[in-house]
């Protein structure tokens, strides 16, 4: 069973999961940079993002999944994500204010506009992606250790 | 130096950066979460105390988030009541952090430890803070989030139960609490709790608000283990690290349950007779019952956990008598309370270091090996039991005399009664544990660390100082003014909106 689970699923599997993973990715990133003008954001962009790895480490197994993104980057860029919304919100006080948009708002409905809102987007995204994908690997270790027993 | 109301937030942001740069650097660095946990809880300590000199110089601060005008944008508060529960909760948190660098040592992953910890501390200051309710709701859910990890950092076999049933039964209390500040928000179409209160001022209280009442006392009665909601405290608080366990049960519960319990309703819905009878006999049953199940325990920490219950039991009667004087009793009971419970977790968890034990019917003699936690176990017992020159003793005073004033001869009857039993409670683990003859299998072990017992010391001092706070100079910038922001009751609304529109 383990084995199985190493060498990931049968050639079609990976030849399809080889051709879309890149598009989930992409997409992702869009939903994250188009949070502020379309629905979506963040947490839907960083869960999409999460959603193309574990694509990746149920097609072809743990393996190749945690050599693209190990544990320590998954746990690293949690921890970034949630420092670096704490460090806009912080920049605020430049202007005088906790969580000040102080960055010039731009015109409505383009992508540069908004001010700090694609920012908090992004550090959004890091910090569910990644903590997304770090609940999954754990959850998948913890199978395989039961399994071992 | 006093603080700007645009500062804040900074009872926040520093324990949650502290609690995020732990989890990057904390696993490379040996010595950085030790550091980090001490420095970060110091920091927040020296700012509330800041706090109450702040506002006894310039008054309320009301502090908008992101520049948005409330009662639109976020608020956060600062009167007497928050500068009060800031430093109760960061005291016991700085002398915890310093007690947890020895004691953690034997747990594997002790960064974890110290991301989950401050991130609970940021919780609990943000409940404390906040001038929001929805925003109350979401700190209130990050510390019991934190706490549920905590209970089972252990992860064994009965930890991770313990904390399963501390995760189920305090989300049934967090839904209730959802549920009631939805109701809330579709009657007053407002979630700034100074302009709830306005709004309820005005339309009057339906039964809407009645719905709503019985929906809080529920939700928060079940995160402060008020009697019939008390199922999950013995378990989940002895299972916890000794520094957590010391955590949950002095501040947690309170902050979390007692504080957000009479901030609605006496500031946002105001008290009435049926509310202040139920809030009292509440706290009589929880008295009363939690002192009686605790002198039947042999763990020690378990028996900690049960007088949790009681004498958050004598908080609820103190505040819930509606009087100014019984008001200032419960409110100084709350603060004590934290102190010797604190310490005597602390203790237990000292016990614990050196023996590997918490059953009293293995120990015995500890004194003569560890005179050091003996002492201070002995301070925190007489506390606790309400020994004359000690904190407890006075706090528990003013409640019993409050409760003779308000002509409430029952109920003070009963906190008499209960207060016997714990002396008598306590007199049971001095002997079993610190007196009488030392068994042969402990004449070998060590007085703990010296930072352990520096922050045992710390509390202990405390305990013996605290009694000094009833003094009229102590007593007029530091409890009336918590007290007074409760008396007050509704007025709330009106300083607070005053406030906002300057």
């Amino acid at each position: 069973m383990s084995k199985e689970h190493e060498q990931g699923m049968s050639l079609i599997v990976k030849t399809i999961t080889r051709l879309t993973v890149g598009l989930i990715l992409l997409y992702g990133i869009y939903i994250v940079s188009h949070g502020h003008v379309s629905p979506g954001g963040g947490f839907a962009g960083g869960v999409i993002i999460a959603l193309s790895f574990v694509h990746l480490m149920l097609a072809y197994g743990k393996e190749v999944a945690l050599s693209k993104l190990p544990k320590q980057a998954s746990s690293f860029f949690e921890s970034m994500g949630a420092i670096m919304f704490l460090a806009i919100a912080l920049l605020g006080f430049t202007g005088g204010y906790f969580f000040l948009n102080f960055l010039s708002k731009g015109e409505p409905f383009k992508l540069f506009s908004a001010g700090v809102i694609p920012l908090y987007n992004i550090a959004i995204s890091l910090k569910v992606g990644a903590g997304l994908f770090a609940i999954f690997v754990a959850l998948v270790l913890l199978k395989f250790e039961s399994e071992k027993k | 130096m006093i603080l700007q109301s645009t500062s804040l937030p900074l009872f926040v942001v520093l324990p949650l950066a502290g609690a995020f740069l732990v989890s990057i650097a904390g696993k490379k660095i040996k010595a950085f979460p030790d550091l980090m946990g001490s420095l970060t809880t110091f920091c927040v300590l020296v700012l509330s105390l800041v706090a109450v000199r702040t506002v006894n110089v310039s008054g309320v601060l009301v502090s908008s988030i992101g520049a948005w005008k409330p009662p639109i944008g976020i608020a956060m508060v600062l009167d007497g009541l928050t500068a009060f529960m800031l430093v109760t909760v960061n005291l016991v948190a700085f002398a915890i952090a310093v007690f947890a660098i020895d004691y953690m040592e034997k747990f594997t992953s002790k960064w974890k430890f110290y991301t989950l910890f401050l991130l609970m501390l940021a919780g609990m200051n943000g409940v404390v803070i906040s001038g929001d309710i929805f925003n109350m709701f979401v700190f209130l859910e990050i510390a019991s989030v934190a706490s549920y990890a905590l209970v089972a950092f252990g992860t064994e076999r009965q930890e991770l139960e313990a904390a399963f049933k501390y995760a189920v039964m305090s989300t049934v209390g967090s839904l209730f609490i959802l549920l009631a500040i939805v109701f809330l928000y579709s009657y007053t179409s407002s979630l700034n709790m100074a302009d709830i209160a306005g709004v309820l001022l005005e339309k009057g209280t339906g039964n809407i608000v009645l719905m709503i009442s019985v929906l809080f006392i529920m939700g928060f009665g079940l995160k402060a283990a008020l009697v019939p909601f008390h199922a999950w405290l013995p378990d989940a608080h002895p299972s916890a690290p000794a520094p957590i366990s010391a955590m949950l049960s002095g501040v947690l519960i309170k902050s979390l349950g007692v504080y957000a319990l009479v901030r609605i309703f006496f500031s946002i819905i105001g008290l009435t007779p049926e509310i202040s009878s139920i809030l009292m006999s509440l706290g009589v049953l929880s008295m009363v019952i939690g002192v009686c199940l605790a002198i039947g325990q042999w763990d020690f920490k378990r028996l900690l956990a049960y007088h949790s219950i009681s004498q958050i039991g004598y908080v609820v009667l103190g505040i819930g008598l509606g009087t100014p004087l019984g008001i200032l009793g419960g409110l100084f009971h709350l603060l004590n309370h934290s102190l010797f419970k604190s310490l005597l977790f602390l203790n237990s968890g000292a016990v614990e270091y050196s023996t590997g034990t918490r059953d009293l019917k293995k120990m015995g003699g500890l004194a003569k090996r560890m005179p050091f936690t003996s002492g201070t176990c002995l301070t925190a017992s007489m506390s606790i039991a309400g020994i004359p020159p000690f904190n407890g003793f006075w706090s528990k005073l003013i409640i019993i005399l409050a409760a003779v004033q308000a002509g409430r001869y029952g109920f003070a009857f009963w906190a008499v009664l209960a207060s016997l039993l714990t002396l008598a409670s306590f007199m049971k683990v001095m002997k079993y544990a610190f007196f009488g003859q030392l068994r042969e299998r402990w004449s070998q072990i060590k007085e703990v660390p010296m930072l352990m017992r520096l922050s045992m010391a710390f509390l202990a001092l405390l305990c013996v100082l605290g009694g000094l706070l009833c003094l009229p100079q102590f007593n007029q910038i530091f409890l009336e003014q918590a007290a007074n922001v409760l008396s007050e009751g509704t007025e709330y609304a009106s300083i607070i909106l005053q406030r906002i529109s300057q």
